[in-house]
């Protein structure tokens, strides 16, 4: 049951935006982007590009057919910025020409003359100038205010998480060429496919139906290519549309850095109240999300950091207040986790800085707080089928957390040069897209004459292995060899006013439309097979393993016959079918409802040894129980977790996005950013929770997408564990990540002065 | 600037008329259409257009691993190029099935990568060896799966073809299973009848780039590359660059760093870099990145200058038909200002062998460990007799605009015993003499405060009876 792709994967067979077979006459696009951060644009020069061999064309905002908006939430951002830039980064003209060097080079060669405005690039100073994409959101249950009182110990902290480069390995692009009647086709590699279609119509003042999108795999999107693969596609799409030739445009890995989003860096306060049983009575938390210079998505983004701010965790009174700032950075983005790891790092620092109040361990803190059935949610749900006690209690007993925590006192103790430290990390990630009207998916599944079968659902393959997923589905509903069926490219026309790739819900929204589709057909093909076998009844007719079955008994009629005979008979053997995930609604006026279809949990336990002489760090081992509910796919359930989980420590540790004072990334390249590699990985073990069956999910199974990567989480806290092995009296400041740096100051500053990293 | 160049690229013999100094991978790309190969950063640090090059050396054909992204057309003239087209049999090979059962590729994009390299390491080892099959993957990242699934592909396949290699006829006993592909036997043949047409190393002066390994060349200048003539360096067909004469080590400036991680000179006389230099690059980058380049280049942070300089070593310098020496120490005049004349090469490095009494460390320290350019790196190597230090050389990289000699320190520890207090000493005046900045690597406080620990981690290391942790610390 492995990835549907993975044969042609390890062949190299597997086609990618750039890898199609392009038609004569390709013309190559490239973005002349601001150098700076914040300013006026005064004018755009163009004169000493235009005469250049081989250029085609120069557009600018003013040769936009339609409205020069691309925004989606809210509309606050331009395809190319017209009277004013407002991060480094931001398109300003689009240079077309036969071959892609020549269009890069003069796309630099575009004087833009610019008049400097002030630049911010940290989140309080955007709240503090009043700088707010969109208004505030507070989150509260019980009472923080009266709460304080009933607590014997209180902290407040400040706590820092930076951002992350998505860094899938395929670069942004697209590729467009004109299509009869004025209507342009664009291949694209996007989670998206109808936001590139609704915003090329916008761009290009055309009817939907007039845009075509098909997506027929992404190399990897993490996010990054929800919101922010439609720039791209658009401007190919207006390349093409203007020049009517085909035109490709492909970012350099050095442009995509720059010109894309990235995870948010939050800034966050709190309050936490405990009392002497080490039960929380209070926390209040307020966040500062660094949106960058447009919406993007990340009000809902905020949205999730808000529904995810109590982790695993019931807590009594909470009241927690989110801000989303504007700032001169590139829009800030969906990524792994969609603002539900900033939300959860908190809450874990905040116990975490309790226990040292406390002289605790945290996990003391952690298993007295777990959230158990019928506990309410900040936001009004309860929790249902929660789980989170037991995988907490099952990882503790798998893997003889006593025994671990002795070896490792043994080793610090006998150790001055090495130490180790360990971090539990439970997690509980709500599924269902917040905003409940995207919680619909559809499918078209078809099934030929010779037997084989089609299925297209709005779902983009991107290594998750949903096509797999899919296939397994129509296989197992239709009880038919998984030979026959075969998934297809992700088509605006063949399934319209799709949802994109996200909130790891492909899977479950996409299935259980597959589902339905499947059931369609074999209604139908079980009342044909009655005609032909002269029986009255359908209901005791079954299709198994290709055969039909009548009574539980074999009959002649196979399934390629079925099929034949059906379609001679004039039955329709296709079915278009949807999905809307039932009983969920979230009303914003209350901030209370019940937002999601179930929750995901989970614990983690991971040890890390750090090298106290040089400051650098190893993780030794991830160790977890994890619900997946009913897995329908092990190895690709498996894979996704272990993925979720590097990429989650890569975010806390190596993984960090860096500026300077005029807003300029500096970690713009794979030689300054670096994620994590073969050397970096620990060994990974991850026990499948038993007997947990999701009513709520695909055949019973829990999405697998996002939660894992909240495990990363724990990361941070094994390092800081070690640290105070090493220096018991510190008082480490919360930033992550936690980069080698970090790790040698923190040892090695002077007692006496303050922690400065 | 044009040139004809032919080679075997995977079963075809290929003839072109390009620009010598093109990327292999755009050829292999564009021209070709061979789209198994990726672009995933164009600077040797994604490993996706991992392509294999093999070559005569000697009567063999030896096979590597390369960033095709790095490497001039022009440098695989009568060479053996394989992409991942070239290793697909009708059914899956051995290493394939492996990635297919463990679930070990995701999105697809980087595995072509992974593959190519994880079969050069086959084709290139007679007897294989768990650890060292996963790191000749340590050049390739992979966003999706965070490896662990990967290293167990690795695992099982050479677990698998551990059984099948006899060693002596290996080529034959890969081929048997499939792991390449038949043609591979008439590549040795093949190789041979390649007429070279156009003379590649060129001494003319309208010469705009000198390109040795390129792997620092082609990630900053490529496009540049294309606009002027370019004179290849390259090592084809050169074997035994590394030599030992007169008590010295000699070292052609076109050693690759694999060259001297493999030479038995060093194996011999600095056996711990053997290990310390997988932190160089990765395999695929030390496989092409030349000693002389990574001089040349005048990188502050130069892992091969900084422990050259602790070698106090000395350059020698050809232009036409005159040579000069130059010691290593002097070469640096300021950020990438060099006292090189034009038209200068260099032609070779010597060194001191070490003698019986002398220590040598390497140590680096980068944000990620393996793959990445450090923070600060620092070397050491002095000869004891009856503890008492009787010579020394320190250099340290990454804390001012040049690879820096510590000579203060240096000079400071000449005579004295091994001791926390001499070594406490050392370090305040090694402080003293560097002048670090905040950049991206880190700020200039955390360099100087690592530069410290990695001063105090050689000495521990070196003399862990005489130093350690808790006195120094």
């Amino acid at each position: 049951m492995k990835n549907y792709d993975i044969e042609r994967h390890v062949r190299g067979e597997s086609q990618f935006v750039d890898d199609i077979s392009y038609p004569k006459g390709l013309l190559y696009a490239a973005v002349c982007y601001s150098d700076q951060a914040h300013g006026e644009i005064i004018n755009i020069d163009i004169s000493d590009v235009e005469q250049v061999k081989g250029i085609k064309l120069i557009l600018t905002a003013k040769d936009i057919p339609g409205e020069n908006q691309i925004g989606g939430i809210v509309p606050d951002e331009e395809l190319l910025a017209e009277y004013k830039v407002e991060f480094i980064g931001q398109p300003i003209a689009i240079v077309v020409a036969d071959d892609q060097l020549t269009a890069k080079k003069a796309a630099r060669k575009i004087k833009v003359d610019i008049k400097d405005l002030p630049i911010i690039t940290d989140a309080r100073k955007a709240y503090e100038a009043g700088k707010l994409i969109v208004p505030p959101r507070t989150f509260n249950l019980g009472n923080v205010d009266d709460c304080w009182k009933k607590c014997d110990y209180i902290i407040q902290g400040t706590v820092e998480s930076g951002g992350q480069e998505h860094l899938y390995l395929e670069t942004q692009g697209a590729f467009a060429y004109p299509v009869e009647g004025r209507g342009i086709k664009i291949i694209s590699s996007t989670q998206a496919p109808t936001a590139v279609q609704r915003v090329t119509a916008r761009i290009l003042n055309l009817a939907m139906h007039k845009i075509e999108v098909d997506v027929p795999r992404i190399g990897g999107g993490f996010g990054g290519k929800e919101d922010q693969a439609t720039a791209w596609a658009v401007i190919c799409a207006l390349a093409a549309y203007k020049t009517k030739y085909p035109v490709k445009l492909i970012l350099s890995r050095q442009e995509d850095m720059r010109a894309t989003g990235k995870r948010h860096p939050y800034t966050s306060d709190f309050k936490i109240g405990l009392n002497k049983k080490k039960k929380i009575i209070g926390y209040e938390v307020t966040f500062y999300q660094n949106a960058g210079a447009a919406a993007d998505l990340s009000p809902a983004i905020l949205e999730r950091t808000l529904f995810h701010c109590t982790n695993s965790y019931y807590i009594p009174n909470v009241k927690a207040t989110a801000y989303s700032c504007k700032t001169n950075l590139p829009p800030n983005t969906a990524f792994r986790g969609f603002g539900g790891p900033q939300g959860m790092f908190v809450i874990e620092s905040a116990m975490y800085k309790a226990a040292e109040k406390m002289g605790i361990d945290t996990s003391e803190i952690q298993n007295a707080n777990l959230i158990k059935e019928n506990d309410e949610f900040p936001y009004g749900q309860k929790a249902e089928n929660c789980n989170a006690l037991i995988t907490w209690k099952r990882a503790e007993a798998k893997y003889s957390i006593k025994k671990t925590k002795d070896d490792i006192k043994k080793f610090n103790d006998k150790n001055d040069m090495y130490k180790k430290g360990i971090a539990f990390i439970p997690i509980c990630f709500g599924i269902s897209f917040t905003n409940t009207s995207m919680n619909q998916a559809s499918a078209l599944v078809h099934v030929y004459t010779d037997g084989s079968v089609s299925v297209s659902t709005a779902a983009v393959e991107m290594g998750q292995g949903v096509n797999e997923k899919i296939r397994q589905i129509a296989t197992e509903t239709l009880s038919i060899n998984i030979d026959r069926i075969k998934t297809e490219t992700t088509n605006t026309t063949r399934i319209a006013n799709t949802s994109p790739t996200a909130a790891s819900s492909a899977a479950d929204l996409n299935g259980k439309a597959t589902e339905q589709a499947c059931n369609n057909i074999l209604e139908r093909l079980k009342k044909s097979a009655a005609e032909i076998l002269n029986l009255k009844a359908v209901k005791n007719i079954e299709i198994k393993n290709e055969i039909v079955y009548h009574n539980g008994k074999r009959t002649k009629l196979s399934w390629n016959e079925l099929v034949k005979q059906t379609n001679l008979k004039r039955v329709n053997l296709s079915s278009h079918s949807f999905y809307a995930t039932p009983n969920i609604y979230f009303d914003r006026e209350k901030e209370k409802g019940n937002p999601f279809a179930y929750h995901v949990y989970g614990t983690a336990i991971i040890e890390v040894t750090v090298d106290c002489l040089r400051g650098i760090y190893k993780f030794d081992s991830v160790k977890v129980v994890h619900d997946f509910g009913k897995s329908f796919n092990p190895i690709i359930d498996r894979g996704q977790a272990e993925g979720a989980i590097v990429q989650g420590l890569g975010w806390m540790t190596i993984e960090e996005v860096m500026h300077d004072e005029n807003a300029r990334l500096l970690t713009d390249s794979l030689s300054t950013y670096k994620v994590p590699d073969m050397h970096f990985t620990p060994e990974i073990e991850i026990e499948f929770l038993k007997n947990v069956e999701n009513p709520m999910g695909i055949f019973k199974s829990k999405a697998i997408g996002e939660p894992p990567f909240m495990y990363g989480i724990g990361g941070y806290f094994a390092i800081m564990n070690a640290l105070k092995a090493f220096r018991p009296n510190a008082d480490f400041k919360i930033s992550s990540p936690i980069t080698p740096e970090k790790v040698l100051l923190n040892l090695h500053s002077k007692i006496d002065e303050p922690v400065t990293a | 600037m044009k040139a004809e160049i032919n080679f075997i690229c995977n079963n075809s013999e290929i003839e072109a008329s390009v620009h010598p100094g093109l990327s292999l991978l755009d050829f292999l790309r564009k021209e070709l259409r061979l789209t198994g190969t990726k672009e995933g950063c164009r600077e040797g640090d994604c490993g996706a257009c991992t392509i294999l090059i093999g070559e005569y050396i000697g009567k063999d054909i030896i096979y590597h691993s390369v960033n095709s992204c790095l490497l001039p057309i022009g440098d695989v003239f009568g060479k053996h190029v394989v992409t991942i087209e070239g290793l697909n049999n009708n059914e899956l090979n051995a290493v394939q099935k492996s990635f297919v059962e463990e679930g070990a590729s995701q999105c697809g994009f980087c595995t072509p990568g992974f593959i190519v390299s994880l079969t050069g390491y086959f084709l290139s080892n007679k007897k294989f060896n768990v650890n060292h099959a996963i790191e000749s993957m340590d050049g390739n990242v992979c966003r999706c799966t965070g490896h662990f699934s990967i290293i167990k592909a690795a695992q099982s396949s050479t677990k698998f073809l551990s059984k099948i290699s006899s060693g002596k006829n290996h080529l034959n006993d890969l081929m048997k299973v499939g792991i390449i592909p038949e043609y591979f036997s008439s590549i040795k043949e093949r190789l041979g009848e390649l007429k070279q047409k156009t003379a590649l190393t060129q001494t003319d002066s309208t010469i705009k780039f000198i390109i040795a390994g390129g792997t620092d060349l082609f990630v900053q200048k490529w496009e540049d590359i294309l606009d002027g003539k370019v004179n290849l360096l390259s090592s084809n067909g050169i074997s035994n660059l590394i030599k030992e004469e007169n008590k010295k080590c000699i070292i052609g400036a076109r050693a690759s760093v694999t060259d001297l991680i493999e030479s038995k000179i060093i194996r011999k006389y600095l056996p711990s870099l053997t290990e310390k230099l997988k932190l160089f690059g990765s395999l695929p980058i030390r496989n092409r990145a030349t000693i002389g380049g990574n001089i040349i280049n005048a990188s502050p942070i130069a892992d091969i200058t900084s422990i050259l300089l602790a070698l106090n070593s000395t350059l020698y310098l050809k232009q036409k038909k005159t040579e000069r020496t130059l010691p290593l120490k002097d070469l640096y005049k300021g950020y990438k200002k060099l006292d090189l004349k034009k038209d200068e090469l260099i032609d070779r490095i010597s060194f001191p062998l070490p003698a019986e009494n002398s220590y040598f460390s390497f140590e680096k320290v980068s944000k990620r460990t393996y793959l990445d350019i450090a923070s600060v790196n620092s070397s050491v190597y002095l000869e004891v007799d009856k503890n008492q230090i009787t010579e020394i050389h320190l250099s340290a990289g990454g804390v001012a605009p040049i690879p820096l000699y510590l000579k203060y320190s240096s000079e400071f520890l000449l005579g004295k015993e091994i001791s926390s207090e001499n070594i406490h000493e050392a370090v305040n005046i090694a402080l003293s003499e560097i002048a670090p900045i905040s950049d991206v690597r880190g700020s200039k406080e955390y360099k100087a405060l690592l530069l410290r620990q990695l001063i105090f981690a050689h000495f521990i290391t070196l003399f862990p009876e005489k130093v350690n942790i808790k006195e120094i610390a």
